[in-house]
């Protein structure tokens, strides 16, 4: 007697989202272009471009502008759930951010960067919302963990925004659940090459995604 | 005092209209001063249950009482009457299922914003409606 072995039986995926990409560019906030400029500064250094021997001054000051903000990100401290423990342990002595410039500061008028840690309920994102705009202008937006990219375990939950990015624009997104602080470290890292970039180009540049 | 209920559990189902005596008498005459939860569960077409467990810590005992809503009823008297720990506890009730509990004398929602539509865990629920401007 023959013996047939059982024909596998996939299930079929309860959430079969196929709506998902149209969904995420409908509602994905994007940073307008530009906004990271002072229209002042641009003039200033739009004439002393062509001013002889200006591009020297202009590519100096440049750099200097963007190193000085590369190395001073003071993130504000915005911890939402279990990724914040890895998030103060990445501002802690052991991987300690300040080596980097980052301090983090407990007001968001005195910060650049905010580093979404966790999942962004619906009643909350009025709140984050209202921290971010309350940050002076040239600001960053960390995404930090599977919660705060996409909604994460509870994307299908009733009460849970399915992305930070659908409430203010986020310009690294870091996964994980949680990411351990190396992760951090690496997207604060890149984060650090886009703000070094964005002035040369005068757009949000790509950051370099070489990871080893 | 020795604890004499060793734990034990009892589970008591009492039509509504029965549901504030029967909390009197377990208050009263079986001690269970302690209020632990009081939920709901939604059985779809045959309509809403609700759950109340109270415990006498003294004897070391329990007392679930349940009762069964009509299909397509959400209102039930309120045990606030009878144990002042329920109010926050009917309010998650009312939050979550939309159970109108009579006799409450604060029904807001708990735990949603203010302005929520609907009572999520009710399995007529659609968790993927959109709420705006955050979904």
């Amino acid at each position: 007697m023959e013996v047939k072995p059982p024909t596998p039986q996939i299930p079929p995926a309860v959430w079969t989202e196929f709506k998902d990409l149209q969904e995420w560019e409908k509602y994905h906030q994007e940073r307008p272009q530009g906004d990271k400029h002072s229209a002042v500064f641009e003039q200033a250094t739009e004439g002393l471009l062509h001013f002889p021997g200006g591009f020297v001054v202009t590519s100096v000051a440049d750099a200097f502008l963007n190193w000085a903000r590369k190395s001073s990100v003071w993130p504000v401290t915005f911890g939402l759930a279990c990724c914040a423990i890895e998030m103060m342990a990445t501002f802690a002595s052991r991987f300690d951010v300040e080596r980097l410039g980052m301090v983090p500061w407990a007001s968001p008028r005195h910060s650049d960067l905010m580093i979404v840690s966790g999942t962004v309920t619906i009643k909350m994102a009025p709140m984050l919302k209202r921290i971010y705009d309350q940050m002076p202008d040239p600001k960053w937006a960390v995404s930090m963990g599977s919660c705060a990219n996409s909604g994460g375990p509870f994307r299908h939950g009733y009460h849970v925004v399915k992305g930070v990015d659908r409430v203010i624009p986020v310009d690294v997104y870091v996964p994980g659940c949680p990411p351990p602080p190396e992760s951090l470290l690496n997207g604060l890292l890149l984060l650090q090459d886009q703000i070094a970039h964005f002035r040369k180009t005068g757009a949000r540049a790509a950051p370099n995604l070489k990871i080893d | 005092m020795p604890a004499t209920g060793d734990g034990a559990a009892l589970a008591l189902t009492v039509p509504v209209d029965r549901w504030v005596e029967t909390g009197r008498f377990v208050k009263d005459t079986l001690g269970c001063a302690y209020m632990n939860f009081s939920t709901a569960v939604d059985w779809k077409d045959q309509g809403l249950e609700i759950v109340a467990r109270v415990e006498n810590l003294d004897e070391n005992f329990s007392v679930t009482m349940k009762t069964k809503l009509a299909a397509g009823e959400s209102r039930c008297p309120s045990l606030v009457g009878v144990w002042r720990g329920a109010n926050w506890m009917e309010r998650e009730g009312y939050d979550m299922f939309g159970i109108q509990y009579e006799g409450h004398p604060d029904l807001r929602r708990i735990l949603l914003p203010q302005d929520w539509e609907g009572h999520p865990l009710l399995k007529s629920y659609a968790v993927d409606t959109p709420h705006p401007p955050y979904r």
